[in-house]
């Protein structure tokens, strides 16, 4: 089965979130009160050696598992939609203390109340679609 | 070995393993990016229909669905055989400010007096959990993504774009915990 191994990668990063506690509400406080280090480590080591590593894959030109070559798309230049949008997600990320991947690893890890998150994140993605016409971007 | 994994993962090991699975998904073909699920969902849910962002076909995202399935399975996984026991260290300037604004520190991943029974069967409860999801939900949209998309995989391709989201995460993030949560709690 091809899906599998998204499966696999997947519950990886569910329990890398879980054992880095970045799924934590606590913890997400923190680094909004820059009194620890913690998830400024965990993000700022993740981004270098994700530049390194985006870095070799342009400049080898490498191929994925299909023999494709790795291309990357630049987003849109803009900054309204950036800025606005990113703010509103940062309200509710130090609400909820979660952003989309930790809601699902937290119900996975017995916290059934980010159900309720993830219904309000499944209805505020619909608004967005219902309204984005309207929104400067 | 399953001691050692027990233990909470220092910052830099979980840096790297997060940076591993931006790279795998960019060498199966796929780009890390967690928040179009949601909008994934909404398609499937028959949302196509009336709206037409969400009119798309949403089979090109069933792998993402599945790293979706995967991370639930990972948090019963961390929770049922990696649970080390020990309580949070979390800094004693946050147990600190937290009491202030009326909230307990408990040791826990998450605070029962938010995500526990007695606050999410109150009206105000799941208003409040419900308004914190709208507004990372609506946001991730309307910012063209979340953490994994912006701040993880636009920055490693230096995205200026990227970089003016993150800028709106934490101008977001230090308004709701420094102003609105004191009100909110």
């Amino acid at each position: 089965m091809k899906g599998i191994k998204f499966i696999i990668t997947g519950l990886i990063f569910g329990v890398i979130m879980a054992k880095s506690e970045a799924i934590s509400w606590y913890r997400i406080q923190e680094m909004f009160r820059f009194q620890s280090f913690h998830m400024y480590g965990i993000i700022g080591t993740a981004v270098v050696i994700g530049l390194i590593a985006v870095y070799v894959i342009k400049k080898f030109k490498l191929k994925d598992t299909q023999g494709d070559q790795i291309i990357f798309h630049d987003k849109d230049k803009s900054w309204a939609r950036y800025l606005i949008g990113g703010s509103i997600f940062g309200l509710g990320w130090a609400l909820t203390g979660a952003c989309p991947g930790p809601m699902f690893v937290n119900i996975g890890y017995g916290y059934w109340a980010m159900g309720i998150v993830v219904l309000g994140a499944l209805m505020g993605t619909y608004l967005y679609g219902v309204i984005k016409n309207k929104l400067p971007h | 070995m399953l001691d050692l994994l027990r233990q909470p993962w220092p910052w830099y090991t979980s840096g790297i393993a997060i940076a591993t699975i931006m790279v795998l998904l960019l060498f199966f073909g796929k780009s890390f990016g967690f928040s179009t699920n949601l909008r994934t969902i909404c398609t499937i849910a028959g949302a196509g229909k009336r709206v037409k962002l969400f009119d798309f076909d949403w089979k090109t995202q069933k792998w993402n669905l599945l790293f979706l399935l995967g991370s639930v399975l990972g948090g019963v996984v961390a929770a049922t055989f990696l649970d080390s026991g020990e309580p949070l260290h979390l800094s004693v300037a946050t147990i600190k400010d937290l009491k202030q604004i009326g909230i307990q520190f408990d040791g826990q991943l998450n605070p029962a007096q938010i995500f526990g029974p007695d606050f999410i069967s109150s009206p105000y409860g799941i208003f409040i959990l419900l308004l914190g999801g709208i507004l990372v939900g609506f946001g991730a949209r309307y910012a063209g993504g979340c953490t994994s998309g912006h701040a993880i995989s636009g920055l490693s391709n230096l995205q200026l774009p990227s970089l003016i989201s993150v800028v709106g995460f934490f101008t977001g993030g230090l308004v709701m915990t420094h102003f609105l949560l004191p009100l909110i709690f």
